[in-house]
């Protein structure tokens, strides 16, 4: 039973995470343009039975747009964290070629890790032009580190393995020692390690939208709401802070607790 | 001819594993290896096998250095054949990794054909292990070391691993160095034997 715990829960949070994913999945194609639709009449509404999370400052309904900036937030997340995934993976795998380029790629690492990347994050995105693109573009760029030097440390361990050193005795070259024997080795890290970079790229998408330096105002995502929120938040109403909010705690913490059940069970 | 020469090898400085060991190892040859756990044996056979790099002395092929790249002529045995095989491969590919043994060279070593389709965990060590020894008698490899590749096998079964292994060595002219504690293998299986002591080598002959 014991064993079958840290499956048994990874499982059930796979459960929930799919739900919760092919919730919003459905809900972009159900909701059509619902996030965009003003109702002059029941603008800064608090939640009720008409407006079940409430209004903006345009009468928009709240909910809509919550959802609409979670499927957002989520490709925004979703690319980010695979992109950086595969720099974190490309960069390992070159590190184990030869000592220079470990060194070098040791040497980009350590670097990227001494800078503060919230800074690196609005450098980069702002250099970029902002918008989704320069978000996930700049999100991938500073989040690889981490999850390149577990996978580099995990390679230099598996190049001594004993079957690793036979198949190169046995004529094999380097790339088909790193192709057929280290890599596939190397797919559980990456995915665990996609689902650990996920929330924090959105967490990332939000604060730098939230700052001014990511999505564009016009877009119903996270940070823009967070930020419009901020404006109103000295009037009382505190729905359109607290449920953007709480959404996107709700999905951090769902990948998040996905991530480690599936580190425990794989 | 492999030659090596005057061979020193420490894993920590000041704590010498082997001082200046000389070992010839001839076409045909069968060589024994024998000594307490820890002499070094393992590491000797690493160091011929050009797995490991002596601090000093030279390992020579017919005069000149080992190859750096390709099929090395020198095959090393490990003992323990679970680690000596991808896990996430199946038994067949790992066979085959290097080339494509005939029906006739898996029946001798005792090669089902019903394990080649099973990932390594479905098989005892001793079956691994002949997947093992084939795996390595690769067309271009010259020597062989086999370092305790029977201790894990029951006598049936090692007799008929080095029968075959004796016969397939004979064919090709293939030179063997067998490392083993058990000193009555090395007396059946090798016409020369040493025992590695303190880091040197020294010859001895059966009672």
């Amino acid at each position: 039973m014991s064993e079958a715990q840290p499956r048994l829960r990874a499982a059930l949070s796979l459960g929930v995470t799919t739900l919760l994913v092919l919730g919003l999945v459905a809900s972009q194609w159900l909701l059509g343009d619902s996030a965009q639709q003003m109702q002059f009449d029941a603008r800064l509404a608090p939640p009720s039975l008409n407006h079940w999370l409430g209004t903006d400052a345009l009468g928009r309904e709240l909910w809509a747009r919550t959802l609409a900036g979670l499927a957002l937030s989520f490709w925004v997340g979703c690319l980010a964290a695979l992109l950086s995934t595969l720099i974190a993976l490309s960069l390992a795998a070159l590190a184990t070629l030869s000592p220079r380029l470990d060194a070098l790629v040791s040497l980009v690492i350590d670097t990227l890790l001494s800078v503060p990347h919230l800074i690196l994050l609005m450098l980069i995105a702002f250099a970029l032009g902002g918008g989704t693109q320069a978000v996930i573009i700049a999100v991938a760029i500073t989040h690889w580190p981490r999850l390149a030097r577990v996978l580099r440390a995990e390679l230099l361990q598996l190049r001594q393995a004993p079957y690793v050193l036979i198949s190169q005795a046995l004529g094999k070259s380097r790339w088909f020692v790193l192709h057929a024997h280290l890599l596939p080795h190397l797919i559980p890290h990456c995915l665990v390690g996609a689902l650990l970079l996920f929330p924090h790229a959105i967490l990332h998408e939000a604060a730098l939208t939230f700052l001014g330096f990511g999505l564009s105002p016009s877009q119903p995502a996270i940070g823009v709401l967070l930020a419009e929120a901020m404006r109103y938040l000295s009037g009382g109403y505190w729905w359109l802070g607290v449920f953007p909010g709480l959404a996107l705690l709700m999905m951090v913490l769902s990948f998040e607790r996905l991530s480690n059940h599936l580190r425990r069970a794989l | 001819m492999l030659e090596a020469r005057e061979l020193s090898f420490q894993f920590s400085p000041g704590v010498s594993l082997l001082q200046a060991v000389s070992l010839t190892l001839s076409a045909g040859q069968w060589v024994g290896l024998s000594g307490d756990s820890g002499a070094g044996k393992s590491t000797l056979g690493k160091l011929l096998a050009g797995y490991v790099t002596p601090q000093a002395g030279h390992i020579s092929l017919d005069g000149e250095a080992l190859p750096s790249r390709g099929l090395q002529p020198v095959q090393w045995l490990p003992q323990s054949p679970e680690l000596a095989v991808n896990p996430r491969w199946r038994v067949g590919k790992i066979l085959r990794e290097a080339w494509a043994p005939s029906n006739a060279q898996c029946q001798a070593f005792g090669i089902q054909p019903g394990w080649l389709s099973r990932f390594p965990h479905a098989l005892s060590g001793g079956e691994l292990q002949r997947v093992c020894v084939l795996r390595a008698l690769a067309p271009g490899v010259r020597f062989l070391i086999a370092d305790e590749i029977s201790t894990m096998l029951d006598p049936i079964t090692q007799l008929e691993l080095w029968q075959a292994l004796k016969q397939e060595a004979e064919k090709r002219q293939l030179g063997v160095l067998v490392i083993s504690h058990d000193t009555a293998l090395l007396e059946r299986l090798c016409p020369q034997r040493y025992h590695l002591h303190d880091g040197q080598l020294t010859s001895w002959s059966a009672e």
